[in-house]
């Protein structure tokens, strides 16, 4: 009996006749940064909705913190400590940076049906969001609404969102996307200090990214994770380079 | 998945909510019109007064019906087709214990508050298990429902409807027959019902209320569960209608299924995006404007649909954010 | 004797149905292609049948009258569409349902001021207005049954189109995923345009079909739009196959209920009691048979989206 903090078993998905997540198994461990990879339709967007429960899984078992999750849904999996991010910016666009924080710090703390008094200054909640904000650098930007924000800092804030709903265990959906190559080298240095703090699942097409901050890595290829392993064996594999990096390098 | 299934988000008053509002300015518009309407039984006084209190009470039933759908609409992003229904629930309940000779006002409150709670429960929960274009009619159905229930009523008028043998009493006095004093009645229960969605929309609820309507995925991966926040506003906002529906048939003295329909819930939803979606004081200036507009363009020729009509098309097409947004009443 | 007259509230039905059916095709097809709601679907409804109305008493014929409402519906609808729904698929549901709630209000006012208040009558075809029997002494109107066999013919060539050609194809593909047919070159406004005009004469005709054995008067499409509303949320929006096995169903459920509500509870209640509480029961069937629906299949019985 592992006592790995997020248990995978043998995890199944189907869109109609297409298997997209196929007999999944890997557990992460406390206080490692595990890294997908795989090429554009492995299905590894797929998995982390089925992790996070934005889909559901056909056949399967999901343990997280000793718990069985499979059937949670996704809001109650997000209360437990099981937190995710989003690969196309998912953020409250009207909100500022400070309210969307605020909002997820509200969800953690207190009851929410609550019909008295204004949320918006409650020094509690915009306290904490305050200090998340100022981790990321968005501190001048608080008042901001988010949809206004650039696309490196809405990127920060919806990973300063999804630290606000005190996560045990961070699910990154290709957090680098679409930044530039300052906004990523900025990403980077943040996991750095986030990998310290909890567990990591980082879902990355951003191969120097992958290699410099990952404690193991799966590759998935078709719904199948085809290898697991330490960056270096990974970057060996004879299967993982035909299928995938020998790809990419050409 | 599409982020928000109900109402775009591109109107004035919506991109305004989010952001802390500058507190001062906002209150500036509600304040003018609820001293208007304050002052309106001694303005009427120069005029055609009964008249004047007539209309202006009915634009203040309408637009406290209407507030109650803009807390649905424009900040939960529930279109909701069928808000009549919880109007015509509370008329009911004020024409049936009536009929059976219980007056006092506070019972006939309590049963509609309890008959609209019960019933946008039940409707609700169904409802808000789907999404889109199926709340939409589904709503709708729910709200066609009542009505056909309405004309079966063989015992309280059916499709004719029922006369009222008294307005409500208030600890057994018939005060309510002072139009002056109904007015004022109704305008406490409008600025009440004002404060208090005001209060709700600020509040924690409010603002995961407003979270969902602009990204629903968003507020479930941070641990909200939607369908509980959106039943809740769901039934806070049918039993406010429900209140609405009481004092329309105290102001009318007679209640109809016709009160159901599902055109009086496309009346209240064109109040609120006439007045501007997302600004409770804009479902009364809504109402203010429809009811007037009726009512002149009623005076000039029997056919003013003709013109009616073609005035919601073009609100829709062209007047984003409807009056409220061309006022620049955001903040 | 009960059940000959059983036979004919299911023939009633059956007929109802139909009519649904019509009606809530087009309204399917141009919500699951087009993601467009068009409440004023009810009022193309109505004025096939005042354009028959007309017609036939321009002509003196229903047939020559029926012949000429067709296209004149079809026109009508695509001059709708052109002025008006063609600039709201873009927008929000909120947009599209207040837009065309305008139209609605328009268009009643508009039937009235041209035609007046009072109901039209349109006579039953003298061929056509006989009875048969088609039980021991139970007759049954010959025009009814025509409405039976022509939805059902209707039905059919829809099926017929939708499955088994090309347009169909695409009608299907887009209904389950509109930017893929565009993606494929297909020009999704003409797709549209056609999609739509069938829909508005489909709604026309079944207007055009009841007009006499119905008053033709302001406002007549509204609880009929409501009905269709019912028959393609059951259904599955997009759905014609859907569309048809729900409208069939309302039908029954709605003719039979109202029938046989009253005589059912006479079981449990004092006869009077029963017969008021079926009738005020029996319209609301159609409604709670929804929702039943819906709680248990919140995208209805044959979802064309995943």
């Amino acid at each position: 009996m592992s006592n790995a903090p997020l248990q995978l078993q043998n995890l199944c998905k189907n869109y109609g006749a297409l298997r997209v997540t196929d007999d999944v198994s890997v557990n992460i461990e406390a206080g490692e940064l595990h890294a997908i990879i795989g090429p554009n339709g492995a299905g590894k967007t797929t998995l982390i909705h089925q992790i996070s429960g934005l889909a559901q899984s056909d056949s399967g078992r999901i343990i997280f913190d000793g718990q069985d999750v499979t059937k949670l849904p996704m809001s109650e999996r997000a209360r437990l400590g099981l937190v995710r991010s989003f690969q196309i910016t998912s953020i409250l666009p009207r909100f500022s940076a400070l309210e969307n924080v605020a909002l997820a710090v509200q969800a953690r703390s207190g009851s929410s049906f609550n019909f008295f008094g204004n949320a918006a200054a409650e020094p509690k909640l915009n306290d904490t969001a305050m200090t998340l904000l100022a981790r990321f650098g968005l501190a001048g930007r608080a008042s901001v609404p988010a949809g206004q924000m650039s696309h490196g800092e809405k990127r920060q804030l919806e990973i300063a969102i999804a630290l606000a709903a005190q996560p045990k265990l961070l699910l990154l959906d290709e957090p680098l996307a679409g930044t530039s190559h300052d906004e990523s080298q900025r990403l980077i240095n943040t996991l750095q200090e986030l990998r310290r703090e909890l567990p990591i699942v980082l879902i990355e097409h951003d191969m120097d990214a992958v290699f410099a901050l990952a404690d193991r890595v799966s590759v998935l290829v078709y719904g199948r994770i085809i290898a697991s392993g330490t960056p270096q064996s990974i970057r060996d594999n004879a299967e993982v380079r035909a299928a995938y990096l020998g790809e990419e390098a050409a | 998945m599409s982020v928000n299934n109900f109402v775009d988000l591109d109107t004035p008053a919506a991109a305004a909510l989010g952001v802390p509002a500058r507190p001062g300015r906002v209150f500036v518009l509600p304040l003018v019109v609820f001293a208007l309407f304050a002052l309106v039984p001694l303005l009427a006084m120069q005029g055609p007064q009964s008249f004047i209190l007539a209309l202006v009470t009915r634009i203040m039933i309408l637009a406290l019906a209407a507030m109650s759908l803009d807390l649905l609409i424009g900040y939960g992003a529930m279109i909701s087709f069928g808000h009549a229904a919880f109007v015509g629930l509370g008329a009911y309940s004020v024409a049936i214990l009536s009929s059976h000779g219980i007056n006092d006002g506070f019972i006939q409150l309590g049963v509609a508050l309890a008959v609209s709670f019960l019933f946008a429960l039940f409707t609700g929960a169904i409802s808000l298990r789907t999404k889109g274009v199926y709340f939409i009619m589904i709503t709708l159905a729910f709200g066609q429902m009542l009505y056909f229930l309405g004309t079966s009523l063989a015992a309280y008028g059916g499709d004719d409807g029922l006369t009222l043998a008294s307005r409500s009493t208030l600890f057994g006095s018939k005060i309510l027959k002072n139009d002056i004093v109904l007015y004022y009645v109704v305008f406490g229960f409008l600025l009440g019902a004002y404060l208090l969605l005001r209060g709700i929309v600020a509040s924690r609820f409010g603002r995961v209320l407003r979270g969902i309507r602009e990204n629903p995925v968003r507020m479930e991966a941070i641990g909200f569960a939607p369908y509980r926040y959106q039943l809740t506003a769901y039934v806070i906002a049918g039993m406010i209608a429900g209140v609405s529906g009481c004092l329309l048939a105290n102001q009318t003295e007679f209640v109809s299924p016709a009160f159901t329909t599902w055109q009086r819930s496309g009346d209240l939803i064109f109040v609120i995006v006439l007045g501007g979606l997302g600004s409770l004081h804009g479902a009364i200036i809504g109402a203010a404007v429809f009811s007037l507009l009726a009512d002149i363009l009623s005076h000039y020729t029997e056919h003013w649909a003709l013109i009616f009509g073609p005035i919601l098309i073009l609100v829709v097409l062209y007047a984003r954010g409807g009056i409220g947004g061309l006022l620049g009443s955001k903040p | 004797m009960t059940l000959t007259l059983a036979l004919v509230q299911i023939l009633n039905g059956l007929q109802f149905g139909l009519i649904l059916f019509l009606i809530a095709a087009g309204l399917t097809l141009v919500f699951g292609v087009m993601d467009f709601i068009n409440l004023a679907h009810g009022v193309q409804y109505m004025v096939g049948a005042y354009f028959v109305a007309a017609f036939t008493a321009m002509t003196g014929s229903f047939l020559y009258g029926l012949a000429l409402a067709l296209p004149t519906a079809l026109a009508f609808g695509l001059l709708l569409e052109v002025l008006i729904f063609r600039h709201l698929y873009d927008r929000s549901h909120l947009d599209q349902v207040l837009a065309t709630f305008g139209v609605i209000i328009f268009l009643n006012q508009a039937v009235k001021f041209v035609w007046g208040a009072a109901p039209l009558n349109v006579p039953i075809p003298d061929a056509l207005s006989g009875t048969i029997e088609i039980t021991d002494g139970m007759l049954y109107p010959v025009y009814r049954l025509v409405i039976i066999a022509v939805g059902l013919a209707v039905g059919l060539a829809l099926y017929l189109v939708v499955n088994k050609t090309r347009l169909g194809m695409l009608v299907r593909a887009g209904a389950s995923n509109a930017a893929m047919v565009s993606a494929l070159g297909v020009n999704i406004r003409f797709l549209f345009t056609i999609v739509f005009g069938v829909g508005a004469m489909l709604a026309g005709f079944a207007g055009a079909m009841v007009a006499p054995i119905l008053s033709v008067e302001p406002g007549m499409g509204d609880n009929v739009l409501i009905l269709a509303f019912v028959v393609i949320v059951i259904g599955g929006i997009g759905s014609i196959r859907g569309a048809f096995i729900a409208a069939l169903l309302i039908g029954l459920v709605d003719t039979l209920g109202r029938f046989f509500a009253p005589t059912l509870l006479r079981v449990l209640l004092d006869p009077a009691t029963a017969s008021q509480t079926g009738r005020a029961i029996a319209p609301m069937l159609i409604y709670i048979l929804m929702a039943a629906v819906l709680f248990f299949r919140p995208s209805g019985l044959f979802p064309s989206k995943q």
